[in-house]
């Protein structure tokens, strides 16, 4: 019997959660789970994890777009069946990692992955770029201010020689969100590439009316740039509406989330800003977030050359003068943000001084600093 | 559904990096709205604007969350997307899965939706991408009584719990994440699934201080494991990595010559605290001074370990920047044992004691995160019982701005001024 729609609460079942993780793993994940003594990068990619019991796992990680079709999810299966016993997982950054239980398996799944084309490449370990952490653009989303998939395409297509490799001095962990509200961690990614509007909202007075509770459009605004209004609608008719201090706008878009009669997205206005040095991990130094350090680049589809073009020369860049260990952050700081500007030859501006809540935490109140080119 | 021209997009069919653009090429094959999903996106390339509609509330019948509503602006060009809305699956803990399981979960969205899917969303969840309003009912019977399997969350809730791979993979974690993550999201399956709380509250389980699942910046409540004895030395282990028998961090940096493996450089000298020296070719770790980052285990995973004695550091209030700015979370509790054999009763206390107080004191929209700052870290902790110390706080406050209370002062505050008066002429 199944879904009757006469009857839709019949039979029904809820609150039964995701299945138990112990019932989708590998027998030799099962086996050694909590037994691990130590793992080795043994070639980019590839991951061997030792047990206590003297039980090897070999990992292959591979890289995936993240938007995926089923077609491809039972390619990855085939594989899994194939090789690994009918298992597989998938990495918080979007990788998917195929496991063997020996040596033996391992050489005949790298030439399996490897026939497919440019399907399956493998890498993301190490000190390396891995795949990036990023949200739906343009696929699917009704607030961002750029695409996310194609920019981490064209991005990834850049930067392929360091998800291969693990030539870098640290790893370096790169995030795309296609509006502020960040659905990812892009806040404290070593490199952040952010979706942002410019220009303020337009208010829809046809539409406002019904369609938006205005006491939370003019709540939701954090700087009260928005004031309740009268206007007139497209019938002649007075309405009560709202209206846009637009000198006092950040642009965060927080007024269309609450409220869909004041769009802001605009094929000009939207562009992608670039943020640097944020960390997520406690080792060595705390994490940090991602500093701002070019204010806007254009929306230039498809490929988006001023994006990729600038971080993959920040990366280059970091690769030659970084010491091993060091993040990009760490690096920043040691070199000073001055010289950060100047070395990667990333032009310093307003823009990037604070003028936001806090922002005096930002300012330097030392006498300490280096002469770069920006001093005159 | 026709195939519609797409120059823009094809450019993104070059390169070495997997294309999405030839991937749903290919599922147009047999899902044949995949056309208009191409379709629009190159539209959108070209007007350089998205054509998804605001919002749209749609779910299943009894949950309100699971189901995010998505319409296309542009439903007559592209009617295989009018209706796009997305399904979220509650990922297995530590996102394993057997064949049978994904090729079930894609025979169901072969039958219900697009074919597209995103492995997976930013917050954890397995996430179909596309489907239609009567879809919805139907795909969720399926999926409850044939797959076994829930929606997770969506909206002012409990959103999906996550975690690293933990214990089932990982030599460094000191809480089983997947334990916890599994029997927290299985306690609040009605907070995941039926919205009542200010905002969205995310938990997210890390192993270790690594930090793989980015609990620190990004979740309400962070369980970070961690240990409170001392690391675990194996000197024998620290020789072959001074003679080069064992690689430095695991091998991560073997892509280029960085020379000879250098301890004191490489270890001793970036230890944040410097509570470590060489005696010869014997390592020593002041473990009191030691503020467990990480590092020396992360470049000596064979020489070095966790303490034996593990548990969990736990922060409170990470949040990405909408609106006041981005947070990391806040330390809260040093140390608490995260046990299954007590049904995690220490969390679960804690957990249940900042809801409480946050269904009561926090505003709309407003994250648990941004209540806390508004009403200081010391009401915080007064709320939960917790006794300050030092290890809340980076430095002690620089302003002399104390909210004393009255009966904190000798006396209180109820003085008569006609007798002050008396003493002191205006």
């Amino acid at each position: 019997m199944g879904y009757d729609p006469q009857n839709p609460m019949a039979d029904r079942i809820t609150d039964i959660g995701p299945p138990h993780y112990t019932e989708l793993m590998p027998p030799v994940i099962k086996a050694n789970f909590g037994k691990w003594l130590y793992h080795e990068i043994v070639q980019p990619g590839v991951l061997l994890h030792v047990s206590e019991t003297g039980a090897e796992c070999y990992t292959v990680r591979v890289a995936s777009a993240r938007l995926i079709s089923i077609d491809h999810i039972r390619e990855m299966c085939d594989i899994a069946d194939k090789h690994c016993g009918g298992y597989l997982r998938f990495t918080t950054r979007n990788n998917a990692e195929f496991m063997v239980d020996s040596k033996a398996k391992l050489q005949p799944l790298l030439d399996d992955l490897k026939s497919r084309g440019n399907k399956f490449p493998v890498g993301g370990t190490g000190a390396g770029v891995t795949n990036i952490v990023h949200t739906q653009g343009w696929v699917h989303c009704h607030t961002p201010a750029t695409d996310a998939s194609g920019v981490v395409k064209a991005v990834m297509d850049e930067v392929f020689e360091y998800f291969t490799s693990m030539k870098l001095p640290a790893q370096v962990r790169i995030a795309l969100a296609c509006c502020l509200n960040m659905c990812g961690a892009v806040h404290a990614s070593d490199i952040a590439i952010l979706g942002i509007h410019r220009k303020p909202p337009m208010v829809d007075h046809d539409a406002i009316t019904g369609l938006c509770e205005l006491p939370l459009a003019i709540a939701a605004c954090p700087l009260g740039a928005i004031k309740p209004a009268k206007a007139t609608n497209e019938k002649g008719e007075e309405v009560k509406s709202v209206s846009v201090n637009a000198s006092r706008c950040m642009f965060c878009g927080n007024c269309y989330t609450m409220c869909p009669a004041m769009p802001l997205a605009d094929p000009e206005g939207d562009g992608i800003a670039i943020l640097v040095g944020g960390k997520i991990s406690n080792s060595k130094s705390a994490p940090k977030f991602s500093k701002l350090v070019i204010p806007f680049l254009p929306n230039n589809t498809p490929r988006w050359p001023e994006v990729t073009s600038v971080v993959k020369r920040i990366v280059d860049v970091y690769a030659k003068d970084a010491h091993k260990y060091e993040r990009i952050g760490e690096w920043a700081e040691r070199i000073g943000w001055e010289k950060f500007f100047e070395k990667c030859d990333i032009p310093f501006t307003i823009k990037s001084i604070d003028d936001y809540r806090l922002a005096y935490n930002t300012w330097r109140t030392t006498t300490q600093f280096k002469f770069t080119s920006h001093i005159k | 559904m026709p195939k519609h021209d797409t120059p823009l997009l094809d450019e993104l069919e070059k390169g070495p990096w997997p294309s999405f653009v030839t991937d749903i090429k290919r599922q147009a094959a047999t899902k044949p709205e995949c056309w208009d999903i191409l379709g629009q996106l190159e539209l959108s390339y070209r007007d350089k604007i998205t054509h998804w509609k605001h919002g749209g509330i749609v779910g299943v019948f009894g949950y309100g969350g699971g189901i995010v509503g998505r319409y296309s602006d542009v439903p007559t060009k592209f009617p295989g997307v009018a209706h796009f809305h997305t399904v979220r699956l509650n990922q297995p803990s530590g996102m394993y899965y057997s064949t049978a399981k994904l090729r079930a979960i894609c025979d169901l969205w072969q039958k219900y939706g697009s074919g597209m899917t995103n492995m997976h969303g930013s917050t954890g969840d397995l996430v179909l991408l596309g489907t239609t309003t009567p879809n919805l009912e139907p795909l969720f019977y399926e999926l409850t009584h044939n797959l076994n399997q829930d929606l997770g969350g969506s909206g002012s809730n409990l959103r999906t719990p996550s975690c690293c791979l933990g214990k089932s993979r990982c030599e460094w974690a000191c809480i089983d994440t997947q334990a916890v993550c599994y029997a927290m999201t299985m306690k609040y399956q009605d907070e995941i699934h039926r919205p009542a709380f200010p905002y969205k509250f995310k938990f997210k389980f890390s192993g270790c201080p690594n930090d793989c699942v980015a609990s620190i910046a990004r979740s309400d409540l962070s369980v970070i494991g961690t240990w409170r004895d001392n690391i675990r030395i194996d000197q024998a282990a620290v020789k072959k990595y001074l003679s080069g028998e064992y690689k430095s961090n695991a091998g991560a940096h073997s892509g280029r010559d960085w020379g000879k493996f250098d301890i004191k450089k490489e270890v001793v000298n970036l230890c944040p605290t410097k509570c470590m020296h060489m005696e010869g070719d014997t390592l020593k770790i002041d473990d009191a001074e030691c503020t467990r980052c990480m590092h020396c285990i992360n470049v000596m995973p064979r020489a070095l370990r966790p303490g034996a004695e593990q548990g969990a550091t736990i922060l409170v209030g990470a949040k990405a920047p909408i609106l006041d700015g981005a947070q990391f979370a806040t330390m809260i509790i040093p140390f608490m044992k995260v046990d299954a054999e007590n049904e995690f009763e220490d969390l679960v206390n804690l957990i249940e004691g900042i809801w409480d107080w946050w269904m009561e004191n926090g505003k709309n929209r407003e994250r648990v995160g941004e209540s806390i700052q508004r009403v200081g870290l010391p009401t915080f902790l007064k709320v939960l019982n917790v006794e300050p110390i030092p290890q809340h706080i980076r430095e002690p406050r620089s302003n002399p701005y104390v909210f004393w209370e009255s009966e904190e002062v000798e006396g209180g505050w109820d003085r008569d001024v006609r007798e002050f008066r008396k003493r002191h002429a205006q």
